[in-house]
């Protein structure tokens, strides 16, 4: 199925990706040939199969809830473009405070 | 003395006859990468030379005992920056080792850089590095392979002894092949993922490149094990894998699937595999055909399973916590969409688009569920092919190293040259790609050796039984 320029504007936006007009365009392109060539999965029939999510049979890994050492404070905050105190400095996240 | 030019477990003979000293070995190394790291460009970033004096020492242990060793640029080192080759994470200074990383301080080895590599791994030409394309050795107009391509070129260009590399649909073999030197993606779960920047977290796996079989078993075996900070790492006892070298072969089945002898296969490259068949069966292995039907479709079941992830793992690159952040922004949402615009490159971009797409609402069915169940029939696949043989032979890539720019504008085109590495990958198997000939421009080929999970031991008796018959691994770049 051919991916549209609107397509690509509503899941660049799912992404968090801004792109320019130009950068649509590019995109919906190549995109388009990479849906038109996966889609040659819908001529395999696949009505009874199980789905594999991981290749090795894994099962959830469980331990007691105890305090262990982690991350140092100063250590998690080390490459943080912005910070404050013992937290991340991020821009406001509810408009219209003042 | 070139000590460069040695493998691991030559100099580690060398080191304990008293024959060299570790400062000889590293001095020949950083000569070397004085000389042909401006033409190759194999590194992200480079261990300043005071440092890295100051980390040998005679007096160490452990199996890697001095030895230099280059770590792709996605394996997280205290210290020094890890970026994934992306500006998104330039500067990132790791608050912790990757498991691997720790088990080889233990092991006494000694990191000189970070390898250059495709952007989050996302490539198989090195070209979508934020730092510009690594150059394969043999032909420097060419790409290594990716996207371990500056692994596979420093182990190749003599930069290194060793290196490690991930690979999530062939980013260690396919630049192995591509640069004339061994590279291993070991069985899903035999290496613990801790401190691996995640691209598609069910089919990343850690493994080594070598300029030998033998150097690959001797890294494998300090890198493997269960760790409990990887939950889907898996505890099997790890066993000595130098033992499984200078093995008998004679009377092992090798299967040959006519599903990888297809239209798009080099004329060069398949004359230099069926030779190495040849050369199998002249070790008294018998050759058999297998069938794996469903590998025409492996390509579109990977190009849905890994952007998936990857779009997933990828939103923690959101500038808040690590990495680049945008200077303009007005409120969180526009932080979040400059930062990603301006930190990720076209084909990460590419990636994420496609991942978020095959995820969304009205898609998730027809593509990523869809991808999931065809992922169960390649796998079954091979359950059955391995229930004829013992290990299967194909080429690793469908031709030789292309030039530089020649796919870069064509994805779909780029994406099908994982076309024989991305099985192993979906079916979490171990595979292994051995330098097997050269083609008539002097471009290496490389063979490919898989075998059932946890099945290393018999792709390193097959791959070694090959090597100590063949002189192809022994070739050098003229630099």
């Amino acid at each position: 199925m051919p991916i549209t320029k609107s397509d690509v504007k509503y899941i660049a936006n799912l992404a968090r990706l801004k792109l320019t007009e130009k950068e649509t365009e590019y995109f919906t392109g190549q995109l388009s040939n990479i849906i038109g060539y996966v889609d040659q999965l819908k001529e395999l029939d696949t009505a009874n199969i199980e789905p594999t999510t991981h290749a090795m049979p894994i099962q959830n890994v469980f331990r007691e809830d105890t305090v262990k050492p982690s991350l140092k404070v100063e250590d998690a905050l080390k490459n943080a473009p912005a910070k404050e105190d013992s937290l991340f400095k991020v821009p406001r996240i509810i408009d219209g405070l003042k | 003395m070139d000590l460069n030019k040695h493998t691991a477990l030559q100099l580690l003979k060398m080191l304990d006859a008293g024959q060299v000293s570790a400062a000889e070995i590293l001095d020949d190394v950083l000569k070397r990468i004085d000389a042909v790291e401006n033409k190759v460009k194999a590194f992200a970033s480079i261990v300043d030379r005071r440092t890295l004096r100051q980390k040998i020492s005679p007096s160490k242990k452990g199996s890697l005992r001095n030895i230099p060793i280059a770590l792709k640029d996605n394996l997280c080192e205290t210290g020094f920056p890890t970026t994934c080759s992306s500006k998104i994470l330039k500067g990132f200074n790791p608050p912790y080792n990757a498991t691997v990383v720790e088990k080889l301080v233990d092991e006494g080895a000694i990191f000189i850089g970070k390898a250059n590599m495709d952007e989050f791994a996302f490539g198989s030409s090195c070209e979508t590095s934020c730092y510009g394309p690594t150059k394969n050795p043999w032909d420097l107009t060419r790409i290594p392979g990716g996207s371990s391509g500056g692994s596979a070129a420093s182990v190749a260009a003599d930069e290194t002894i060793m290196a490690l590399g991930s690979d999530t649909g062939g980013s260690i073999r396919q630049p192995a092949a591509l640069c004339g030197v061994v590279g291993l993606k070991p069985t899903y779960g035999r290496v613990s993922r801790y401190g691996l920047i995640a691209f598609a977290s069910s089919l990343d796996q850690i493994g080594p490149i070598t300029k030998d079989v033998a150097d690959s078993a001797l890294l494998l075996t300090a890198i493997a094990g269960y760790d409990e900070k990887d939950s889907t790492s898996v505890d099997i006892p790890v066993p000595d894998y130098c033992r499984f070298l200078n093995a008998d072969i004679g009377g092992l089945k090798a299967g040959v699937p006519k599903e990888y002898f297809i239209e798009g296969l080099d004329k060069e490259v398949e004359e230099a595999i069926r030779n190495a068949i040849n050369i199998f069966k002249k070790m008294g292995v018998k050759i058999i055909d297998i069938n794996l039907p469903h590998t025409k479709y492996a390509v579109s079941t990977y190009y849905i399973i890994g952007p998936a992830e990857a779009s997933s793992n990828l939103a923690r690159f959101d500038g808040v916590q690590y990495g680049h952040r945008s200077a303009d922004a007005k409120n969180i949402i526009d932080m979040y969409m400059n930062t990603r615009s301006e930190g990720f490159g076209d084909e990460a971009k590419r990636r994420l688009m496609l991942g978020t797409y095959v995820l969304s609402s009205g898609y998730y069915d027809a593509y990523y569920l869809k991808a999931l169940k065809v992922r169960t029939k390649i796998k079954e696949d091979f359950d059955k092919a391995f229930s004829e043989c013992d290990f299967i032979l194909t080429p690793t890539s469908p031709t030789a190293a292309f030039k530089i720019g020649e796919k870069a504008d064509d994805p779909l085109s780029m994406y099908l040259s994982d076309v024989y590495t991305i099985s192993a990958n979906l079916a979490g198997i171990p595979a292994m790609s051995i330098p097997c000939g050269f083609t008539q421009k002097d471009l290496p080929v490389g063979l490919q050796i898989l075998a059932k999970a946890f099945s290393e031991d018999v792709i390193f008796k097959a791959a070694h039984a090959f090597e100590i018959n063949t002189d192809f691994h022994k070739r050098k770049p003229a630099l």
